[in-house]
């Protein structure tokens, strides 16, 4: 399969971007400047991160919210326009089809952002379950994303648009708003748990506004980002990533989603089989290694001599300092402070199950 | 990219610096650690283990990934660098001055490079 580019491929490559495929696009997973100055980067000044990659689709008509309701677990009801709900969207089964960011639009039209690998499979399953009348369309290929991330973001930003195009409150956005002459949608969102915005721009402005943003970061300390630094600061904000804490066969409940599942919800697709399970007989939690040794992804995890569960990602998170994993684990051992073995590669290595996130950004 | 003269090399990105006394000092390579990453983790044998010319004796991780550290040569481990435990990104800062082991009793040696082989080697594989 040949891989696609984000708008910023040329971008990348002139940043001196190592790129990888992700997705089934080709995409930088670091700079020259490496991981983990990125991910340090992101924690104390700001970060910028290509993530047109991540699909958008719109869905309008007369019964849009009773659609989102009914396809979505989280309740969709009221809102205002330019506010964002992140939500899981689950099957029959109960299990997670993805998680995504819906926004009201001023038009009263809604914008969802999915994960780049499952694209393909979201629209045609939003396709498949549409009742009445509404109508879902693709529009990736549309739109070029840029994250900037970091506590320097706000005053990056406010170099290149007016203070009324930059929304003042998290999972808020701004619609078709000017920054640096083009036309962009201005969110307060990210995927790194530090303060920053997700950008949303045509295409074929992508790449400028790209510049424009480097060159007004300069003196605050931006530096572009990486898929890396894009996973270990994810990681160390202890968010969850499809197919790593969800999947076809997590569900959301499973992954501590449960704010997020609203089960006093007349219906939507998977309620039956979550009433029906009960209460989940396992759990995501966070580890921190006390013993030597970096947690990773699908790794045993032990405890009173047998096995508990394993591993869902794992890296050494550079800013908290320590090695950091989530797993999902039998219910019983989620509580924080428990101790437990993580196999690493025929190695017992001593953890502790530790509160979420492991990184939480001060008020 | 910086590849001394006085060290030799291996297709595994290890460099190897004998001693007068027939001792080796083993690190890896500057390509090794840039294609590597921002490293974080290091697992050294210890003081009197046996090392097999070609087979894996530590392993180093960045924060993406796990790589195995091979030996260039059959003998035991005189000495471990313990400095790299607490200080990994001494493996990306100064790859030549961060040695893993000191190797003695050397019975076999792997084929190696010269510093300039070794640079037409890394070349064609980054």
């Amino acid at each position: 399969m040949e891989l696609k580019r984000t708008p910023l491929y040329e971008a990348h490559i002139r940043c001196g971007g190592k790129m990888v495929e992700f997705g089934g696009f080709e995409m930088p997973v670091q700079y020259k400047t490496g991981v983990i100055r990125e991910h340090m980067a992101v924690r104390t000044a700001c970060g910028l991160f290509d993530v047109s990659h991540m699909g958008e689709v719109i869905l309008e008509g007369p019964d849009a919210v009773a659609n989102l309701n009914r396809l979505l677990t989280n309740d969709y009801t009221e809102m205002a326009e330019g506010q964002a709900r992140y939500s899981p969207m689950c099957n029959e089964r109960g299990g997670t089809v993805d998680d995504l960011i819906v926004y009201k639009m001023p038009d009263g039209r809604y914008f969802i952002v999915v994960n780049a690998s499952n694209r393909e499979k979201d629209v045609q399953w939003i396709q498949d379950h549409l009742t009445g009348d509404a109508r879902a369309c693709d529009v990736s290929d549309s739109y070029g994303q840029i994250a900037l991330q970091g506590p320097r973001a706000e005053a990056i930003l406010s170099k290149l648009t007016a203070p009324e195009n930059i929304p003042l409150k998290s999972y808020h956005a701004c619609w078709d708003r000017d920054v640096g002459g083009i036309r962009c949608i201005v969110s307060r969102t990210g995927y790194t748990g530090s303060d920053g915005f997700e950008l949303y721009a045509p295409a074929e402005e992508t790449e400028k506004l790209w510049d424009l943003l480097l060159e007004a970061g300069a003196d605050e300390g931006l530096i572009p980002c990486g898929l890396g630094a894009r996973d270990t600061l994810r990681l160390e904000a202890a968010m969850p990533l499809y197919g790593h804490e969800l999947s076809d066969d997590i569900s959301p409940l499973t992954a501590g989603l449960g704010f997020f599942v609203k089960m006093d919800k007349p219906d939507f697709i998977g309620k039956a089989a979550l009433e029906a399970a009960g209460a989940p007989k396992q759990r995501r939690v966070g580890l921190k290694a006390i013993g030597k040794g970096i947690l990773r992804e699908h790794q045993d995890v032990y405890a009173d001599g047998r096995l508990i569960g394993h591993t869902t990602s794992g890296t050494h998170c550079p800013y908290v300092g320590y090695p950091a994993a989530m797993a999902i684990l039998d219910a019983e051992y989620r509580e924080p402070g428990t101790r437990v073995e993580v196999d690493v590669r025929g190695r017992r290595v001593e953890a502790e199950v530790v509160r979420m996130p492991f990184y939480k950004k001060e008020k | 990219m910086h590849f001394p003269k006085e060290l030799k090399y291996t297709k595994t990105h290890e460099w190897i610096r004998f001693t007068e006394d027939g001792k080796a000092y083993i690190g890896i390579t500057d390509f090794a650690q840039d294609q590597l990453g921002d490293l974080v983790f290091v697992n050294l044998p210890e003081e009197g283990d046996a090392l097999t010319a070609g087979e894996s004796f530590a392993d180093v991780e960045s924060v993406k990934a796990v790589s195995d550290v091979n030996s260039p040569v059959t003998g035991t481990v005189l000495q471990v660098n313990e400095e790299l435990q607490d200080a990994p990104e001494k493996m990306n800062e100064a790859p030549y001055e961060a040695w893993f082991v000191l190797a003695g009793d050397i019975t076999e040696t792997e084929e190696l490079m010269d510093a300039e082989a070794y640079e037409a080697y890394a070349a064609s594989e980054g």
